[in-house]
């Protein structure tokens, strides 16, 4: 991990740029395919170099800012930002956030934060990957009944086989109603967004990063976002609400800038590669594929409750 | 291996060439002289550290982008 180390000032941490750059880079092939921070990735990655804990949080907000900048340039160029969705979006993950960390701080105060947090991260991590595959095999299952598709990658229709609960959400009359024509919806309760993106923000306020494990498939099944917008206009919030964490932890003493610039030149071309990659598969694939990402998230926690070290 | 696949391996590799020696130079010049300037103001006004955090990140990724985007242009020979 020395390998041309470089001293670090801000967190007083020596670190080979070499493997930030190669941590950035895999990271960024993850956020640019699947619209998630990666920071069940970046956190432990950086933990395990030995940086503190306080900084590898706030030092992995500020690389996802940059990250999902580069990441949602790409999908915006490929049209796969819902601007309008992502601004009201922004609004309820910043509330969410911090509810999320206002508990985190009552746990705190109660002493039993680490315990309950790893329990809940597990159940919510495992319950997220198996819906899933229950979900897209339902959808592939029911795909190959109406006789298949032949067409490929983003121009194969973006089935759900939850389109009865999308309708459903999509009927919900509180006022005010609003239209997403680039996502294609016709009406939506302003609040059910709300609503959504406050979940997602709380799970980011509690459970660290940016959350998009939790809001890229609530938006998919809930709001009816076809998959390769949901994952492109999630990028395009987690700019807003991580650039906000960025600077709530920046002023705790949180972030050290400079392993973040490292970090993201790695992400700036993974995270290119990984937007273009989604062109080649169709939604249900992406959403299958999707399912060992909170299983990482799982077997780092487990681990770390099981033996007590931190990775 | 299928010819397309080949040219594809081909430039990525290319990219990849190009795009170290940029952040290597990078490394060595901009980080170099930031570094102590960031790490002054980190302790001086936490504020002022703050937002150059989000300016810096933002600014930095914006480049980039340009920068990879021009790179995959120029060695493809098209736009993507």
């Amino acid at each position: 991990m020395n390998f041309l180390a470089m001293h670090f000032p801000i967190s007083g941490t020596d670190i080979s740029p070499v493997y930030l750059v190669v941590i950035g880079f895999l990271i960024g092939i993850l956020g640019g395919f699947f619209g998630v921070g990666g920071s069940f990735i970046a956190g432990p990655a950086l933990r395990a170099i030995g940086m503190h804990w306080n900084f590898a949080v706030g030092t992995d907000l500020a690389h996802i800012v940059g990250k999902s900048v580069v990441a949602a340039k790409r999908h915006r160029a490929l049209g796969n930002v819902d601007l309008k969705l992502g601004l009201i979006m922004a609004l309820g993950t910043i509330g969410g956030a911090e509810v999320g960390a206002q508990l985190i701080q009552m746990l705190k105060r109660q002493g039993n934060v680490d315990f309950v947090v790893s329990i809940i991260s597990i159940a919510v991590y495992f319950s997220i990957s198996f819906f899933m595959v229950w979900e897209s095999w339902r959808t592939v299952r029911l795909q190959r009944k109406k006789g298949g598709t032949t067409e490929k990658g983003r121009h194969a229709k973006d089935e759900s086989s939850f389109a009865g609960l999308t309708r459903l959400v999509h009927r919900v009359p509180l006022w005010p109603m609003i239209s997403l024509p680039t996502s294609g919806v016709k009406a939506v309760s302003l609040w059910v967004i709300v609503v959504v993106s406050f979940i997602g923000g709380l799970f980011s306020g509690f459970l660290g990063g940016g959350a998009g494990y939790i809001r890229m498939p609530m938006m998919v099944y809930i709001l009816g976002i076809p998959t390769h917008l949901a994952v492109g206009t999630d990028l395009f919030e987690i700019i807003i609400s991580a650039s906000y964490g960025t600077f709530s932890h920046a002023i705790k003493g949180n972030v050290d800038i400079l392993v973040a610039l490292v970090m993201n030149t790695g992400a700036a071309v993974g995270a290119q590669i990984g937007a273009i990659l989604t062109q080649y598969f169709a939604g249900p694939k992406i959403r299958l594929l999707f399912v060992p990402i909170p299983l990482i998230g799982v077997a780092i926690v487990l681990y770390t409750l099981f033996t007590g070290h931190k990775l | 291996m299928k010819s397309d696949t080949r040219k594809t391996l081909y430039s990525f590799l290319g990219e990849l060439v190009v795009y170290g020696l940029l952040v290597t130079a990078y490394f060595f010049l901009v980080l170099h002289f930031l570094g102590d300037w960031l790490a002054h103001l980190n302790k001086e006004n936490v504020k002022l550290y703050s937002l150059a955090c989000i300016g810096l990140i933002i600014g930095q990724a914006v480049v980039l982008e340009w920068v990879t985007t021009f790179i995959f242009r120029l060695l493809r020979g098209r736009s993507e």
